[in-house]
C-alpha cells in the first residue's frame, strides 16, 4: 500500500468519523426531517379525502412527493455549519480534493436521512391504503431515489451555502432537477400497485443513481468553491 | 533561498484594486508580518496565496514557478489558520485535531496529538467537548495544528486573536522555534511582536479615483 | 498568452462601443421581419380545416417556444464562457438572457393556452411539451432568483453561471423523463406542431416567424446587454460622459 492511497483511506474514514459525531452529538437535529414526513400526510386525508379507494391510487406519488419535500428540507444544513465556522476553508485547502468530502458528507446525509425515510415510508402506506404489493418496491424505489435526492440536492445546498436564507432558494433551484427522479421513482411504485411491470422505471431509477454519483459530487464542490471563493 | 516571490501582485474586489501592486521576496527562515491599513486587503491577500480567493492580478512564484500551477504541491506544504478557525464546538479538542490531520494526509498518531495539545497548555482538554471551553481555549485549539503537522510555511491571519498574554509569548517563540528549524510564517496581527527580525510586507491602498477604463 | 484578442472582444466598453450600429440593424430586421411573419400567418395564410382560424396562434407560440428553449443554452453557454476565461462581458450576457428567455418561455405558455381554449376546450393541458416548457420556466426562474439573492455581484455571476451549466446538461433528461411519463398517462397525445403534414402556405409564414423570433432575441439580448453594461461599468469616466451627453 503507498502511502497516497492510504493517506486517502485514512481522510476518507477521519471525514466519514468526524461526519457520523457530529450527528450523533447533534440527534436532535436528526428527527425533523422524519417528524415532517409523517406530519405531512395527514394534510391529505384532511384536506382532499379520506376515502380508501382514492387514497389508495394517490399513496404511490404522494410518498414519494413527501420524501422529497422532507429531503429539501434537510438540504440546507449540509454544508452550512462548516461554511460559517471555516472548517469549509480548511478543507479547499487541504490536499484532500473537495469532491470526496462531499462524497462523504452526502453518504451521511443518505445515511441519516434517506434510508430512515425509506424505513419510515411503510408506515405512511398503511395510513394512505397503499396496496400491499407496492411495499417492497416503495422502499426499494426510495432506497435507490433519495440517494439521488441527496446527491442532487448538495448541488443546491453548494450554490447556496454563503446565503443567509439560503433555504427557499435552495429548493426553486433544485426542485426542476428533482423531476425525472419522481417521475421515475413515483411510477415504479405505482406500476407495482396496479401489477404492471415496473423494472424498467428501476432500473433507470439506477442509472440515475450512477450518473448523479459520477457527476454530483464535482458540482458540488466546483459551486462550494465559487461560494467560498467569491 | 527564494520561497515566495510575489510579482506584481495585487488582489481585485468589486472591480477595483485594493493595493498597489507589490513585489516582494520571501525567503524560507524568515517571519513577514503583511502590514497595511485597515481595508487594504491583508486577509485577502493571505486568503488568495491559499487558493480562497480567485480575483487577483500578476503571479506568485513557489520556487519559482507559479504558484497556481503546481498547487496541488504548495497546499502540502502550508498551513493556514484564518479567522473562522474550522473547530467544531461538537467535537473534543483531540477529535477536532485528528480530524484535520487526517484530511491534510497526514497521519497523527494520537500521541503527537496530545503533544501538539500540550505545546498550546490543553493537556487537560485532551477528551474536553470544546463548546465547553472559553473562546481563548478554542482558539488555542486551531493553534495546536501549528504543532501537529509538519508544514513548513505557516499562513496566519491574526494569531494571536483572543489569546492571553501567556499564550501570547508562547506563540511568539514557538514562531521563533519554527524559523529557527528553517520554517517560514506570513502573518497579520494588530500586535505589536516582541519579535526581533520581523521584515514588513507593506500594502498600500489603492485610492485610483481615476476612473478606470475596462 | 494569445488571449489579446479575446479580453478585447470580453471588453464591456469595447463591445458597447461597436455593437452601435448592430442595434438599430438587427432592430430594423427583427422588426420588419415579425411584420411580414404576422401579417402573412395572421391575414393571408389560409385557415385551418379542422381548427379554423385559432391555429394562427402557433405563429407566436411556437417560435417563442423554440427560441426560449435555445435561449437557455445561449445563458449556459455564456455562463460557462464566462467561469473559463473569466471575462465580465460574458456574464453580463448571461445575466441579461435569463429573463428574456424566461418571459419567452411565458410568452410560450400562454399562447399555449390560449390556443388550447378554443381548440380543445381547456385553458391547460399536463402534456410532455408544455410541461417540459413549464419546467423550463421554473429553471430560468430559479436562475433569477439565485442571481438575485447574492450581494455580491461575482459571486451571484459565478454561482448563477454554475447553476445554468448543471440546469444544461439536466435539460434532455428533464425533457426525456417527461416524454416518457407523458406516454403512460396520455397515451392520446396533443400534437401541437405536425410539421410532417402542415401544408406549405402555412409553413413559410412560420419559418419567417422562426428567423424573426431568433432576431428579435438577439436584438433584445443585446440591447439588455448594453444597458447592463452601463449599469455595472457606471463609476468609469467613459459611462458618465456617455451618461452626461
Amino acid at each position: 500500500m503507498s502511502l497516497e492511497s492510504y493517506s486517502l483511506r485514512y481522510a476518507l474514514s477521519v471525514s466519514l468519523k468526524r461526519e457520523l459525531l457530529l450527528a450523533a452529538r447533534q440527534k436532535s437535529e436528526l428527527f425533523n426531517p422524519l417528524l415532517f414526513f409523517l406530519v405531512v400526510v395527514i394534510f391529505i386525508p384532511l384536506g382532499i379525502t379520506p376515502d380508501k379507494i382514492f387514497l389508495a391510487k394517490l399513496a404511490p406519488g404522494m410518498i414519494w412527493v413527501f420524501a422529497l419535500l422532507a429531503t429539501l428540507l434537510s438540504l440546507e444544513s449540509l454544508f452550512k455549519a462548516d461554511f460559517e465556522d471555516g472548517s469549509l476553508e480548511q478543507m479547499l485547502v487541504s490536499p484532500l480534493s473537495l469532491s470526496w468530502i462531499v462524497g462523504v458528507k452526502v453518504f451521511c446525509h443518505w445515511l441519516l436521512t434517506g434510508v430512515p425515510l425509506t424505513l419510515l415510508a411503510p408506515v405512511l402506506g398503511i395510513m394512505l391504503f397503499l396496496p400491499a404489493d407496492a411495499y417492497i418496491g416503495l422502499m426499494i424505489s426510495l432506497f435507490i431515489g433519495t440517494a439521488c435526492l441527496s446527491l442532487i440536492g448538495a448541488i443546491g445546498a453548494a450554490l447556496t451555502v454563503s446565503l443567509r436564507r439560503g433555504g427557499l432558494v435552495l429548493s426553486l433551484i433544485v426542485m426542476p432537477l428533482y423531476v425525472p427522479i419522481l417521475i421515475f421513482g413515483a411510477d415504479t411504485v405505482n406500476n407495482l400497485a396496479q401489477g404492471l411491470p415496473y423494472i424498467f422505471s428501476l432500473l433507470i431509477l439506477g442509472v440515475f443513481f450512477f450518473l448523479a454519483l459520477l457527476g454530483a459530487p464535482f458540482a458540488s464542490a466546483g459551486a462550494l468553491r465559487i461560494s467560498v471563493t467569491a | 533561498m527564494s520561497l515566495l516571490r510575489f510579482d506584481e501582485f495585487t488582489c481585485w474586489r468589486s472591480d477595483e484594486s485594493l493595493f498597489n501592486p507589490v513585489n516582494f521576496n520571501l525567503n524560507a527562515g524568515e517571519i513577514v508580518q503583511v502590514v497595511g491599513p485597515n481595508g487594504a486587503g491583508k486577509t485577502t491577500l493571505l486568503r488568495c496565496l491559499c487558493g480562497l480567493y480567485d480575483d487577483y492580478q500578476g503571479d506568485i512564484f513557489w520556487q519559482n514557478s507559479p504558484w497556481r500551477s503546481r498547487f496541488y504541491d504548495f497546499a502540502q506544504s502550508l498551513l493556514y489558520l484564518g479567522h473562522n478557525p474550522g473547530v467544531k464546538k461538537s467535537l473534543t479538542a483531540a477529535e477536532n485535531l485528528q480530524w484535520y490531520t487526517g484530511i491534510q494526509k497526514g497521519i497523527a498518531a494520537q500521541l503527537r496529538i496530545e503533544q501538539a495539545l500540550a505545546e498550546v497548555g490543553l493537556e487537560e482538554y485532551t477528551n474536553t467537548l470544546c463548546q465547553e471551553m472559553s473562546a481563548g481555549q478554542l482558539r488555542r485549539v486551531a493553534l495546536a495544528r501549528l504543532y501537529a503537522s509538519d508544514r513548513p510555511l505557516w499562513v496566519l491571519d491574526e494569531p494571536f486573536t483572543a489569546i492571553d498574554i501567556a499564550g501570547v509569548s508562547r506563540l511568539e517563540q514557538q514562531l521563533q522555534k519554527h524559523v529557527a528549524q528553517g520554517g517560514t510564517v506570513l502573518l497579520t496581527t494588530h500586535q505589536a511582536l516582541a519579535i526581533e527580525k520581523v521584515k514588513n510586507l507593506t500594502l498600500e491602498p489603492c485610492f485610483d479615483e481615476v476612473l478606470l477604463e475596462s | 498568452m494569445n488571449w489579446q484578442w479575446l479580453h478585447r472582444f470580453g471588453s464591456p466598453k469595447w463591445f458597447y462601443e461597436k455593437t452601435h450600429l448592430w442595434v438599430w440593424g438587427l432592430g430594423v430586421l427583427a422588426c420588419g421581419l415579425i411584420f411580414v411573419g404576422a401579417v402573412w400567418g395572421l391575414a393571408f395564410a389560409p385557415a385551418d380545416a379542422k381548427q379554423g382560424n385559432s391555429y394562427r396562434i402557433i405563429y407566436i407560440h411556437v417560435p417563442s417556444a423554440i427560441v426560449s428553449m435555445a435561449g437557455y443554452y445561449v445563458m449556459a453557454i455564456a455562463g460557462a464562457i464566462g467561469l473559463i476565461w473569466r471575462t465580465k462581458l460574458s456574464f453580463i450576457v448571461m445575466r441579461s438572457a435569463a429573463p428574456i428567455g424566461a418571459l419567452l418561455t411565458f410568452a410560450a405558455l400562454f399562447t399555449g393556452a390560449v390556443w388550447g381554449k378554443p381548440t380543445w376546450g381547456t385553458f391547460w393541458v399536463w402534456d410532455a411539451r408544455i410541461t417540459s416548457m413549464l419546467i423550463l420556466l421554473f429553471l430560468y426562474l430559479g436562475i433569477i432568483a439565485l442571481q438575485g439573492a447574492f450581494q455580491n455581484q461575482d459571486a451571484a455571476d459565478r454561482s448563477a453561471a454554475w447553476l445554468a451549466i448543471v440546469g444544461m446538461v439536466n435539460v434532455p433528461i428533464i425533457y426525456k423523463s417527461v416524454e416518457w411519463w407523458n406516454t403512460l398517462h396520455q397515451p392520446a397525445t396533443i400534437k401541437f406542431t405536425q410539421k410532417s403534414t402542415i401544408d406549405p402556405s402555412m409553413l413559410y409564414p412560420l419559418i419567417i416567424m422562426f428567423f424573426a423570433f431568433y432576431l428579435f432575441y438577439f436584438w433584445s439580448l443585446l440591447r439588455a446587454v448594453r444597458v447592463e453594461i452601463l449599469r455595472r461599468e457606471l463609476k468609469t469616466q467613459w459611462v458618465s460622459d456617455i451618461l452626461k451627453g
